[in-house]
């Protein structure tokens, strides 16, 4: 299937020289959600911003729903929706006005029908008249949200969308991030909490010091990096690992009352059963057990380190 | 041509418009009314007409030029600056509208303020002081040219303006000085022979010259000139507009 973005050997120089996107390559799939992990200063919004038009490249290319995003602007552009990290909006406009201003913007005849059902979508709908202004923090979110979606756009681009913002808007965010993509909305997100792209993505790209360094399936990136650990609490502290499980990828806690053995998960043999019966030969009591599989975001932070 | 984009920028201006209603519109207008009572009506009594017009009517199209420029101006400046200083710029740089439909709705609103007002201080000095209008055609045809070349001017400082200061600068050091010294409240044929030839650099000698001839016939310059001048600052105008643009100046990193 064509893919909805095409980024080819897209890379920026800032006229500092700092160099904030190495080339990269990376197609967006029609109708996933893509998360993009990365730290502070990685290059994340350096390139949702060359997509959608803020920020010129420095070489290569960028294709949208099969238009450059440079030379083909306009048709690019329309399919396109922004929501950005920063908090910036019209304070003294009124909601209904300001979505209103945006749809125009992109080039869409009035639609009071549409500005409706995407205000209510985001409980906001009694706030329509109120200004900008008089607004939470959360609530001004949903109204840049709002903007972007007025439009009716293909692809819609969140940078941090969660950033600062409460549990309850959080969920309500993914719930709607959910209904997009339902509705065949392209959606990609950058994030720093990594459960959001856990929970979220389909997929995952990691970009770090500008370099895409892994794009990845989120299940398949869960399997093949995310490593099982079996932790064993002892009844009586063991003074050193015996030599009878010499063998296994054991670690002994500093008070010898915790044994934890790594695996991995996705092995034909855990080897569990074996390693539990020698403990029973060896007559080691354990009074608990448990078995923890690591997070994205413990996945991330190797990865990230690895490459630094 | 997205002319929806253009429609959505020059309403959401004219909306700022209406919201600051006191300070687009009824200041300029109270202080055009302090000039007339000052200079029209108080020391005009006491001095002889000019080329034949009496003075409270001559300082007529000099005060509303005076208006049309510093209003132009300060109207399209701001509102330029205003969407990059608190960030609400990334919505135009991120829309399907060209650099022209974006200056079509910008300058367009900045210049349609300036001819309103231009039209209400008109009406206002009709109370003080009695002229009429010899060449109402080309009158309208300077007040638009000028509010549009100024209005232009106003978007380009609001572009290369990076905080209120500069924002404030060019219109305050240039800009005042210029339309005081342009003929505004006299003929330039009254000043010592070399600072009529000085003065003739200055630009804004030549929108007031025209616009006066609009009113009266008479002008300090010929009026030919005075429109070729016009025409050659808004192709200056619109030749800087094109620039930034095209380099992204000021607009895209």
């Amino acid at each position: 299937m064509q893919p909805i973005i095409s980024v080819q050997q897209l890379s920026k120089t800032y006229a500092s020289g700092f160099q904030a996107l190495k080339p990269i390559d990376l197609q967006i799939r029609k109708g996933e959600i893509f998360a993009l992990l990365g730290p502070n200063g990685a290059g994340k919004t350096t390139l949702i911003s060359i997509i959608c038009g803020i920020v010129n490249p420095s070489a290569g290319s960028v294709l949208a729903d099969g238009h450059d995003v440079v030379r083909d602007y306009r048709a690019a552009r329309m399919k396109i929706g922004l929501v950005p990290q920063e908090l910036t909006t019209d304070s003294f406009e009124t909601v209904w006005n300001t979505v209103s201003f945006s749809r125009g913007l992109f080039g869409r005849s009035p639609n009071p029908a549409h500005i409706e059902k995407v205000l209510k979508d985001l409980s906001l709908w009694n706030k329509k008249d109120s200004r900008i202004i008089t607004l939470s923090g959360g609530m001004k979110r949903r109204v840049m949200i709002a903007k972007a979606l007025s439009h009716e756009p293909q692809i819609l681009f969140l940078d941090e969308p969660t950033a600062g913002v409460d549990v309850e808007l959080r969920r309500d965010m993914w719930e709607m991030v959910r209904g997009l993509r339902a509705s065949g909305v392209t959606i990609i997100l950058t994030t720093h909490y990594i459960d959001e792209a856990e929970q979220m993505a389909d997929r995952i790209g990691v970009i770090n010091k500008g370099e895409l360094i892994l794009v990845e399936d989120k299940a398949e990136l869960m399997n093949k990096l995310g490593r099982k650990q079996l932790t064993l609490q002892l009844q009586d502290a063991l003074p050193a690992i015996p030599a009878a499980l010499d063998g296994y990828a054991l670690e002994l806690s500093d008070d010898g009352r915790q044994l934890v053995y790594s695996f991995d998960a996705q092995g034909e043999h855990t080897g569990i059963d074996v390693l539990l019966r020698r403990l029973a030969e060896a007559g080691i009591d354990f009074k608990d057990l448990k078995t923890s599989q690591s997070s994205l975001e413990d996945i991330f932070v190797d990865l990230v380190r690895e490459r630094a | 041509m997205n002319i929806h984009g253009i429609r959505a920028i020059y309403g959401f201006e004219m909306a700022r418009t209406r919201r600051t209603l006191l300070q687009s519109i009824v200041s300029p207008v109270i202080s055009t009314s302090l000039y007339f009572v000052v200079f029209g009506a108080a020391i005009g009594s006491h001095m002889n007409g000019i080329d034949g017009v009496s003075y409270g009517a001559f300082i007529v199209p000099g005060l509303v030029m005076l208006s049309l420029l510093t209003q132009s101006i300060s109207n399209a400046s701001f509102g330029i600056y205003f969407p990059k200083f608190v960030g609400t710029i990334y919505e135009i740089l991120s829309a399907p509208v060209s650099p022209f439909e974006i200056v079509a709705g910008y300058v367009g609103a900045a210049a349609s303020k300036s001819i309103i007002l231009g039209a209400i201080i008109l009406v206002t000095a009709r109370l003080f002081v009695t002229f009429g209008i010899a060449h109402p055609l080309w009158m309208v045809v300077f007040l638009v040219l000028t509010a549009v070349t100024f209005s232009l001017f106003g978007f380009i400082i609001g572009i290369w303006a990076d905080n209120f200061e500069k924002l404030q600068l060019v219109p305050l050091l240039i800009v005042t000085p210029l339309t005081f010294l342009g003929g505004s409240f006299y003929s330039i044929h009254m000043l010592p022979p070399l600072w009529q030839k000085v003065t003739l650099f200055n630009p804004v000698v030549y929108l007031i010259s025209g616009f006066r001839w609009s009113f009266y016939g008479v002008s300090d310059v010929s009026v030919g000139i005075s429109l070729g001048m016009t025409l050659v600052f808004l192709a200056i105008c619109l030749g800087l507009v094109w620039w930034i643009f095209r380099s992204g100046y000021r607009l895209k990193a």
